[in-house]
């Protein structure tokens, strides 16, 4: 009995009951696409994230210093801020201050209240932010404390609207700085609170400005990937020294955080795969239901096919190429319905689509389950229809 | 009993007499609890299933009173089938299976299914089925039991030409009329011959 005319059969019978066979299907069809989907959802979020930590910058350690009670003043100097890059030179490229506080701006008859930055020239290259348009403070600018304010896109478009903002003069706090610069745009959806809603300005301006001295976080980057942990371990040795305690500091070091996520979300989708698989099993059982329904309907063939001379092992063959063909079916649905539901929910979710080379482990994975599910699940009615008696089969009505 | 090559043999019995039991031994479907059965000089006796499904292929061809032919396939497929369990290429299987389509005359029905056709030309599809695999004996249970008289007449016409060509014929029947056209018959009740008559005209009287 030749393994293609097996398949033939088996098409054939799937064809001339669709509804049947699609029922059958349903369970396998249900359970590949919910693994595609969870998985692809949970990759997809995974995928975001990453984008969302790489885009504030590379090798990014970031260091807040814990404000104690009211009137604490708890906080490191710009020189020791340089010491630890200085005595460092293997491990930190960049380092900036970072003075943080809210402003009000105003040009014109335009106002509005957003956050100000005071950093220094580094920034731009710590925090992968760069301006698109004028420049970005410099070494000058920050030495002399310059009454210059580099302006996100949101801030562009709420003061100045399609108006040029190059060389203006806008009122922070009613003390007045020249917008030299416009930050590239790095969100999609240039909102208030966004990345693009920040006002910068030479850390040495801002400590003035909001008549606050203290230094209470800064930002690093590390030389290379390699030496993040050193380098997170060089500061909080530094910062130990100082505060005699942990408990005054936390580092926040970018790579610990993307790999921490990566594991908290593989075992996530795993996690979603295997109750997914479930689901998966339960459509095997289905088919085993059906196969058996379809042999005691088919014990008559059974009965003729044995009689003019099919061996117990042509029957069984049959019969599980069948069950295989079926759950390979609903597999390839499901994969179709899983890669396209998860394509359509990523879009609704405002999350990149997970590129399709990324999807080939689970489609791969999950149709190799359904098949073997198909196979599995078809053996028992197999052996029973292989096991008939050809007498008693073909005296069946 | 003996059954020589190439003879055509009607065994006839009320029902209930036990004909269908040795239906079933001539047929390797089932093997006998005493006694032994030797077809083409092999005893059945210590074959296995497989062995016996090998045996029934290659040596015999059944023809059905309900034609048993597979409601899914076409004509020529129902043909080819005892060749596919045989392993043959599909191309050779054709061939044969077109051939015995064309020895019953209906080679130009071999891409309908069964329910296309009239119980006739059914069970002359079963026949051409029984031939293409060129068993020495074919195995006829009740063959015009479903037909009309005058299918029957043509089937027993095709079963007598069939016998001319050298094959030997096993007829099982209940009704006189058909089993008076072989040469010889043998009349059993409750498991037992009750007398075996053979006429070279090939008529027997009642």
């Amino acid at each position: 009995m030749s393994v293609l005319m097996s398949f033939r059969m088996a098409i054939q019978s799937i064809l001339s009951s669709k509804i049947r066979s699609l029922l059958t299907m349903l369970g396998i069809i249900i359970g590949v696409a919910a693994v595609i989907v969870l998985v692809n959802l949970v990759t997809a979020a995974q995928l975001q994230m990453r984008t969302q930590l790489e885009s504030m910058g590379t090798n990014l350690i970031s260091v807040s210093i814990r404000r104690g009670g009211w009137g604490s003043t708890r906080s490191v100097s710009v020189s020791e801020v340089q010491e630890i890059a200085d005595s460092n030179p293997d491990l930190i490229e960049y380092i900036t201050p970072t003075v943080s506080s809210t402003v009000t701006v105003k040009y014109g008859a335009n106002n509005l209240t957003t956050s100000l930055l005071g950093v220094n020239e580094h920034y731009e290259t710590i925090n992968n932010h760069a301006a698109g348009s004028g420049r970005f403070l410099t070494a000058t600018d920050v030495e002399n404390r310059s009454s210059v304010v580099v302006i996100g896109e949101y801030i562009k478009q709420e003061l100045f609207g399609g108006q040029d903002p190059l060389g203006q003069e806008i009122k922070l706090n009613n003390e007045v700085f020249t917008v030299i610069g416009v930050l590239e745009k790095k969100s999609t959806n240039v909102t208030s609170g966004s990345d693009d809603d920040k006002l910068i300005i030479p850390y040495s301006r801002a400590t003035r400005l909001i008549r606050n001295a203290n230094i209470t976080s800064f930002s690093v980057q590390a030389v290379s990937a390699d030496v993040m942990e050193d380098a997170t371990e060089a500061i909080e040795n530094f910062l130990y020294k100082k505060f005699k305690s942990d408990n005054f500091y936390s580092v926040f070091n970018q790579a610990e955080m993307i790999s921490s996520i990566d594991e908290a979300l593989g075992v996530m989708t795993l996690l979603m795969a295997g109750i997914a698989g479930i689901s998966l099993v339960v459509g095997g059982i289905g088919i085993m239901n059906i196969m058996l329904v379809t042999v005691t309907e088919r014990t008559r063939e059974i009965g003729i096919r044995k009689a003019i001379g099919a061996k117990t092992g042509a029957i069984l063959i049959q019969f599980l190429i069948e069950s295989a063909v079926i759950s390979c079916i609903g597999g390839l649905i499901g994969i179709v319905v899983g890669v396209g539901g998860s394509a359509v929910i990523c879009v609704a979710m405002e999350m990149s689509p997970v590129p399709f080379a990324n999807q080939s482990t689970v489609i791969i994975g999950s149709f190799a389950f359904s098949a073997l599910i198909g196979i599995f699940f078809g053996l028992y009615p197999a052996r029973k229809a292989a096991k008939l008696n050809p007498i008693e089969a073909l005296r069946f009505e | 009993m003996h059954v020589k090559p190439q003879e055509f043999i009607s065994i006839i019995g009320p029902s209930g007499s036990g004909k269908s039991t040795l239906m079933n031994m001539i047929g390797c479907l089932d093997v006998p609890t005493a006694g032994d059965y030797f077809i083409d000089g092999v005893s059945v006796e210590h074959l296995s299933e497989n062995e016996l499904a090998n045996l029934r292929n290659a040596k015999i061809g059944f023809i059905f009173q309900g034609f048993n032919l597979l409601s899914k396939l076409t004509a020529l497929e129902n043909v080819e089938l005892p060749l596919i369990y045989q392993g043959m290429n599909p191309s050779r299987r054709k061939e044969l299976a077109m051939e015995a389509l064309e020895r019953v005359g209906l080679k130009d029905r071999m891409k309908h299914t069964p329910k296309e056709l009239s119980g006739g030309q059914q069970q002359r599809v079963a026949i051409a089925r029984a031939l293409s695999s060129r068993p020495p004996l074919i195995l006829a249970d009740e063959p015009t039991g479903n037909l009309d008289s005058r299918s029957g007449i043509e089937v027993m016409k095709m079963l007598q030409e069939i016998h001319q060509e050298g094959k030997t014929i096993v007829l099982i029947t209940h009704d006189t009329d058909v089993a008076r056209q072989a040469q010889r018959v043998v009349r059993i009740a409750d498991g037992k011959i009750t007398s075996d008559t053979t006429d070279t005209e090939g008529v027997v009287c009642e």
